[in-house]
């Protein structure tokens, strides 16, 4: 009962929060300056070609009134037609988000995994030289902006030692067989092993890039409160029982410890897909984040529209999904 | 022959010279409790936690043997050492309350010790769980074993720590202060039930304590402590009845009777504390030269 409650709460403050940014974001890129038209037409059209366009795509009309035809339309899963790419922007948007989820969930479990190592390590070596150099690998690592660290490894890996490639999603030449735009997930289905890889090796560095600053993160939230758990009566008791030091920090520190870290991962989370904007375009990826650019260079509102309301609903589908994980790991609130 | 025999142990803040045990010796005796009592940062815990392998990184032992059984712990292997005392000792710890982990049910926390160090299959060591949440009387231990932590009274999981220590059959228990955080109704309970328990399985204890009282109820033998120095070693009839050393009278002195709590507290005096403070800095001078 209480759960169902809680649920209906958080739906509807989604809801609301999904239509703020409809709103703001609606507004904003009407106010900024730009014209799409223009865009559009070439130098010297006339002043009647120009009306007949702005027409066209329903911006004669005053902005409130534009935004409540965009508004019903949405209600009805109509998101519009892109001025650019003239298809609708829901199959354009849904198309692209594949390839960002796919990024963002690979740089999620590079900066789980690195983190989560480089955590346990400095704990089990506390005090010693090994935690102060995990302490300034974490601090380098967080120093240095996630695109910063993508021109690294793109100039290290790409350019310097080209193990990794540096653009797209998958070597062009490649004759895919899928059916959906999941091509990291689909190819593992299909036992497409060839295809997987290659997939990978385009993947790895941008997710990286993205990476490296939520490890740095994880890595010394994750230290510090394993390190404080370790002084804990539970842990000198599991001691005396005969358990060396792995098993009482991965079995009696880390699932106490953990829990900060997983609220603070949940948030992160959201600036590391809101990361990948600049992330796809400087590898070139074929996701949401370029689109965005695109979209906003070439003015292209229903699309910019579309692609902000899709990240809003990302975010706060990652939010529930923190709550619940977090409930489900802390016996103290699954009861209550 | 005796079963645990601390000889000549001395223990420094790791790096420096600040002593906090200062060549101690004492000895228990299989099936014997033996009362570790002194102030506040005595040693008296100390002591406890260099028998069971647990000092913190920052405290080493810079001299002295622990043998357990005729075995010198300290010459062990890291891993021989858990091992040994994992099989053959436990602790009753002070603070129920944070002594058993939050996120773990009470079950595994009482079986983990029985079928991942002494290698007992799993049915045989959740039904010797039951069997001792029984023997510490606590009501449906089926439901208790379930639970998690937050879902038991102080009482209760002080009873379950008990129960889990005498679980693996151990030859010596350290109970460190293991009534001070309960309230004072449950701690004659408590203390009860760990003399039944301690006299039923025949263990040693090392009973770490600050009040005299309880020390009178349950140990045979003690130790006076102050500034990590043993002042005073004998057993409890001739400790109670003529103590030896000035300090151990004045720590007489100064407990609070129950049956006149009118009376004045009375502190242990400035010269009683000067004169052994003279002798703390002896077997420091001793402890330097020898």
């Amino acid at each position: 009962m209480q759960i169902l409650r809680s649920l209906l709460f958080r739906l509807a403050s989604t809801a609301a929060t999904l239509v703020g940014v409809a709103v703001i974001v609606f507004f904003v890129i009407r106010v900024v300056p730009g014209d799409p038209i223009a865009m559009m037409l070439p130098p010297g059209a006339t002043a009647e070609d120009i009306a007949r366009l702005t027409a066209l795509y329903g911006l004669d009309k005053s902005i409130p009134e534009q935004f409540f035809i965009w508004a019903s339309g949405v209600l009805q899963g109509d998101f519009g037609t892109s001025i650019t790419a003239r298809r609708p922007v829901l199959d354009l948007v849904l198309g692209r988000l594949p390839a960002t989820l796919e990024l963002s969930i690979m740089a999620l479990v590079i900066a789980v995994i690195l983190g989560g190592v480089a955590a346990l390590m400095g704990t089990r070596e506390r005090g010693t030289k090994v935690e102060a150099g995990i302490d300034v690998a974490n601090g380098m690592a967080l120093s240095v902006p996630d695109f910063l660290w993508a021109l690294i490894l793109i100039l290290l890996f790409g350019v310097a030692w080209p193990v990794f490639h540096i653009s797209g999603r998958v070597t062009p030449s490649l004759d895919l067989p899928f059916v959906t735009n999941f091509y990291l997930f689909e190819s593992l289905v299909r036992l497409r092993f060839d295809l997987w890889v290659d997939i990978v090796s385009h993947m790895f560095m941008p997710a990286l890039a993205l990476a490296i600053p939520l490890a740095a993160i994880i890595g010394q939230l994750l230290k510090q409160s394993l390190k404080e758990t370790m002084h804990l009566d539970y842990v000198t008791l599991a001691r005396t029982k005969g358990y060396g030091e792995n098993h009482v920090i991965i079995r009696e520190a880390l699932p106490n410890a953990i829990l900060p870290t997983l609220t603070l991962v949940g948030v992160q989370f959201t600036f590391l897909i809101g990361g990948t904007v600049i992330i796809e375009r400087l590898f070139s990826y074929e996701g949401l984040g370029n689109m965005a650019i695109d979209a906003v260079i070439n003015r292209d509102l229903p699309l910019i529209q579309g692609i902000v309301i899709l990240f809003a609903v990302l975010f706060t589908v990652v939010n529930l999904v923190v709550d619940l994980t977090y409930a489900l790991l802390n016996p103290r609130l699954r009861h209550a | 022959m005796s079963y645990l025999k601390i000889s000549n142990l001395t223990v420094n803040i790791a790096g420096t010279s600040a002593r906090l045990l200062r060549d101690v010796s004492l000895t228990v005796q299989p099936g014997e409790v033996h009362g570790l009592v002194g102030e506040s940062g005595a040693g008296k815990s100390m002591i406890g936690k260099a028998v069971l392998g647990t000092l913190p990184r920052a405290i080493e032992i810079v001299s002295g043997t622990i043998e357990l059984d005729g075995t010198d712990l300290l010459a062990l292997s890291p891993a021989e050492h858990r091992k040994r005392l994992g099989q053959s000792c436990a602790l009753i710890p002070q603070d129920p309350l944070t002594a058993l982990n939050p996120s773990r049910r009470i079950g595994p926390q009482i079986t983990d010790r029985l079928t991942d160090i002494l290698g007992w299959d799993a049915k045989r060591a959740r039904d010797r769980a039951a069997e001792l949440l029984d023997e510490v009387q606590i009501p449906d231990p089926q439901r208790v074993l379930r639970s998690y932590p937050h879902e038991l009274s102080g009482g209760m999981r002080q009873r379950i720590l008990i129960a889990s220590a005498f679980a693996a059959q151990p030859k010596l228990i350290v109970a460190d202060e293991p009534t001070t955080a309960l309230d004072v109704t449950v701690q004659k309970q408590i203390l009860k039930l760990i003399k039944d328990m301690q006299q039923r399985h025949d263990t040693a204890l090392l009973f770490v304590t600050h009040d005299l009282g309880v020390v009178s109820k349950i140990c045979q033998s003690l130790s006076v402590l102050y500034a990590g120095m043993v002042v005073e070693a004998t057993d409890v009839r001739s400790f109670f009845r003529e103590p030896a050393h000035a300090y151990s009278r004045a720590l007489l002195a100064a407990t609070p009777k129950y049956t006149d709590p009118e009376a004045s507290l009375t502190p242990v005096p400035e010269e009683v504390i000067a004169a052994v403070k003279a002798e703390v800095d002896a077997a420091d001078a001793r402890l330097r030269h020898g």
